[in-house]
């Protein structure tokens, strides 16, 4: 019994393997990995706490459960922009943390074979740069992977935190 | 040990049943010892021990399972033989060495530890003082029946324990046939009988058993039919003794019945009978077995009925092992134990529902609309919302007994030690608290009752001397008054000196106040000043002066308040006012610019406006206040946080006066919004740590006000 559950939860993380949520940030799309995302919500009323750097908006309240929230746009420093009805919060829950990440929207779930997907140019000096963890094709377009681990725990971050 | 992962889950179970069972022991051992004798708790304490063995030998914690071996040994007999003249207070203190053994290995489990502690000494102790009692015993008493049957079987189980392997060396001189039948419904009879083999294979060479194929044959439900129905029949030889190997046997969880035969024939016969009872079989025994010739042809019944007898009373916890409970729910079956996480994201659910039922009867779409339906039934919604939110505060709560409980345990040590009687008397033991500060009190009453014991009871001539009775007494009582508990630690002792107080409190410069001014409270209070001790000599349990202040502090950071009060030569009573709960605080709310930040009532001294020319400015701009002729600095928030707010003018917001530790520091905000109860939650490991905000909290509407914690913004000015 318990080797057929086990093949479930294999056959579980299989489906999940190789998709990537996208969504968008000013010109360029964006993909996660689809294993981090609990869940999308609409932009909502954020409460700012003091002395957090710029790019952390505050914190939500996400049905009881109060969770910091990430401006993405401001993450990449990017241009403020105001938030709209398009604006979203994508959930993520990495290493039992969770965190929303303001993005302009989301645009779709997409399986990215491995083949399709390769490391990012060494010479790429463009800002966001090490973030980006991979580069992914999907037809004719070109899909930014992001490292979550180094857009929540940055060393940058860390020693703002720390201050 | 070697598969770590995998046996966490178990490892916790086993600590927190073990550490469980082991006070529940504490409590009847003690409570046995009061009444100078085992008859009323005896089965409990076997069953306990019992228990523990069982789940450390799964364990693999060989000590600890030895350990408890032998105190089972020990209750067996005296269950068994009830010998007249025992000292009960010996065997408590024995087996109390024995429980403080499993606890301080249980220990360094939950630290990640390996139990490596050494019980050999403790186990060489519980065995002598064992045959002492026999010794004695036999003596004296006429011995009963079934003596002759356990005597042999204690101390074979001695040599076993001194070499274990001796079986396996030897060749085996008896050979039996067991048939076993296990409770109805247990399920995975096939696997269970497996392991009846496995275990058997330790002890003696199993020859054959039926049915056969219980290995192999895996989940083949015939198997397990056969055996429902049948029995598990198992032939091996072994050079136990007969009862030795009934003995561990009878171990096998959820075993229903049990028999056991000596058997000398071949073995090929024997699987050519199985299907009957081979008739000659007690004879056999009768050669086979010299110890229990005068049994003789009925030694079967006295078997069965023995083990029916064994069985009966560890069977409810065998029940409950495997399928995973606490091995405490078989006396108290209505009780479970839940992971607090659990609870606390069902409180978080509740919350939320309280919150999204404002949101629907609150909706601005409604307004203007004539809804009578809908407001009944919101009203039903509200009511029982409102009920459900106060059920789950009361899941968390629990009652201060197994705390209150422990303390007979301190009494009775330090009475002993320190040649004191004393009686401990424990009132309203059912009053409930909240979890996590039962936690935090324990340490701080164990202090309080030390001191009680040591400090404040005088000894027995000097109490008769006084016209006191003999043996002092202490009260341990806790009520419940509004939202509050109370727990109040008397002692019916010498009282506190308050000349000797007044002394040390001049010495160490702790009074600025006219002395005559001192109220008494005033200097009994003294005692809860750190590095404050009366007492000359210090003893193993109290007098180095650090106590009293690390209890008043303990209390304090639950938010509970302490108070002395005493009467010489009658007694001292230390009073501790707690709150129900650390979850739920009364907090002002007040507003900044757009955010909303929440202060703990109970550090508010007042709140007021005030004109700007009451503010003082020194050089470096920090910002004063003066208030009946005292100045306290001045704290903006909108400036401290860099928050946008229109009021920046000292007259249009609000000072609120916040008090910690005896520094005070005035708050300005934009205005008060109200006081309310708020639901303490942390703020996401992600921000770690902000100054100054100490958490957040859920306001009706959903809104996240972040909670002030005073202490440090008293720190930061």
């Amino acid at each position: 019994m318990s080797e057929a559950l086990e093949n479930v939860l294999e056959y579980e993380e299989d489906t999940q393997k190789g998709k990537y949520l996208t969504f968008v940030i000013g010109k360029e799309v964006y993909g996660i990995e689809i294993k981090y995302v609990t869940e999308i919500i609409g932009i909502q009323q954020i409460t700012e706490v003091p002395e957090l750097p710029e790019y952390i908006k505050g914190i939500i309240n996400l049905r009881g459960k109060i969770i910091p929230v990430l401006d993405v746009r401001l993450r990449f420093k990017k241009e403020p922009m105001e938030y709209n009805d398009r604006t979203c919060i994508v959930v993520v829950d990495i290493k039992d943390v969770s965190v929303g990440l303001i993005v302009d929207s989301v645009a779709e779930v997409v399986a990215i074979p491995d083949e399709n997907i390769v490391p990012p140019p060494e010479a790429n000096t463009g800002f966001s740069n090490r973030y980006i963890k991979e580069i992914g094709k999907v037809g004719d377009e070109v899909k930014l992977l992001l490292d979550c681990n180094k857009l929540l725990n940055d060393e940058e971050c860390e020693n703002l935190l720390n201050i | 040990m070697a598969d770590s992962i995998s046996r966490e889950p178990m490892l916790d179970m086993f600590i927190f049943e073990t550490l469980q069972l082991l006070d529940q022991l504490e409590q009847s051992l003690i409570s046995s010892e009061k009444e100078s004798g085992f008859e009323s708790s005896i089965d409990e304490i076997f069953r306990i021990m019992h228990t523990i063995k069982g789940s450390a030998a799964m364990m693999l914690f060989d000590d600890i399972s030895k350990l408890a071996h032998s105190i089972e040994d020990m209750f067996f007999y005296l269950r068994e033989e009830k010998p007249g003249n025992i000292n009960s207070t010996e065997i408590t203190d024995i087996v109390l060495n024995g429980v403080d053994f499993i606890k301080n290995e249980t220990a360094k489990l939950e630290n990640g530890q390996e139990p490596d502690g050494d019980a050999t000494d403790l186990i060489k102790e519980i065995r002598d003082y064992l045959s002492n009692l026999k010794s004695i015993n036999n003596d004296g008493n006429n011995p009963i029946n079934s003596d002759l049957h356990n005597t042999p079987e204690i101390e074979k189980d001695q040599k076993y324990y001194i070499s274990s392997n001796s079986g396996a060396a030897t060749p085996k001189s008896h050979k039996y046939e067991a048939i076993l039948k296990f409770e109805d419904e247990c399920g995975m009879e096939n696997i269970r009988a497996f392991s009846v083999i496995h275990d058997l294979k330790e002890i003696a060479d199993v020859n054959c058993f039926y049915p056969e194929d219980v290995i192999e044959g895996g989940g083949k439900s015939e198997n397990s039919e056969i055996i429902r129905k049948e029995g598990f029949r198992v032939v091996f030889s072994t050079d136990l003794g007969l009862d030795e190997v009934r003995e561990r046997l009878s171990h096998t969880i959820l075993l229903k019945s049990l028999e056991v035969y000596v058997i000398n024939e071949d073995l090929e016969d024997i699987m050519g009978e199985m299907t009957d009872n081979g008739e000659d079989e007690p004879k056999e025994q009768e050669v086979k077995n010299p110890e229990k010739d005068n049994a003789s042809s009925d030694s079967f019944i006295t078997l069965e009925q023995n083990e029916g007898s064994f069985d009966k009373k560890p069977l409810p916890e065998r029940k409950s092992n495997p399928s995973g409970e606490n091995a405490g729910a078989s006396n108290k079956q209505s009780v479970i134990s839940v992971n607090i996480a659990k609870l606390d994201k069902l409180m978080d659910l509740v919350g939320e529902i309280v919150i999204s039922e404002a949101m629907v009867t609150q909706n601005p779409d409604l307004q203007g609309l004539q809804l009578d339906n809908f407001h009944k039934a919101a009203r039903q919604l509200n009511k029982l919302t409102n009920e459900l939110q106060d059920v789950v505060m009361s899941i968390r709560m629990v009652p201060l007994s197994m705390t209150f409980q422990k303390m007979n345990r301190i009494v009775r040590d330090m009475g002993k030690k320190l040649n004191k009687s004393i009686e401990l008397e424990i009132i309203g033991e059912e009053t409930e608290v909240d979890k996590n500060i039962i936690e935090r009190i324990s340490d701080p009453l164990i202090h309080l009752i030390r001191n009680a014991v040591d400090h404040g009871l005088e000894d027995s001539e000097e109490r008769v001397a006084k016209g006191k009775p003999p043996a002092g007494k202490i009260t341990l009582e806790a009520k419940n008054a509004g939202g509050d508990v109370w727990i109040f630690v008397k002692d019916d002792g010498r009282g506190l000196d308050r000349e000797k107080i007044l002394k040390k409190a001049r010495e160490a410069g702790l009074i600025h106040k006219p002395e005559n001014e001192l109220t008494d409270k005033e200097i009994y209070s003294f005692i809860f000043m750190p590095g404050f001790s009366t007492k000359e000599k210090v003893t193993e349990f109290s007098g180095r002066g650090v106590g009293m202040d690390i209890v008043s502090n303990n209390i304090s950071m639950v938010g509970g308040t302490i108070f002395v009060d005493s009467v010489p030569d009658n007694g001292t009573i230390i009073s501790i006012k707690l709150p129900l709960t650390l979850a739920i605080i009364n907090g002002m709310s007040i507003k900044v610019g757009k955010s909303r930040y929440t202060i703990p009532t109970i550090s508010i001294k007042e709140s007021f406006k005030v004109k700007n020319e009451a503010i003082i400015t020194d050089s470096e701009g920090n910002e004063m206040i003066m208030v009946r002729g005292e100045v306290y600095p001045v704290l903006r928030l909108h400036r401290f946080y860099k928050i946008d707010t229109e009021i920046q003018n000292i007259n249009d917001g609000i000072i609120v006066m916040v008090e910690n530790d005896s520094k005070v520091i005035c708050i300005f905000a934009d205005e008060l919004l109200g006081e309310q109860q708020v639901v303490v939650k942390a703020l996401p490991k992600y921000i770690k740590k902000v100054k100054g905000i100490g958490g957040c909290t859920l306001l009706g509407d959903g809104s996240i006000s972040l909670i002030l914690d005073v202490a440090g913004l008293v720190e930061i000015k």
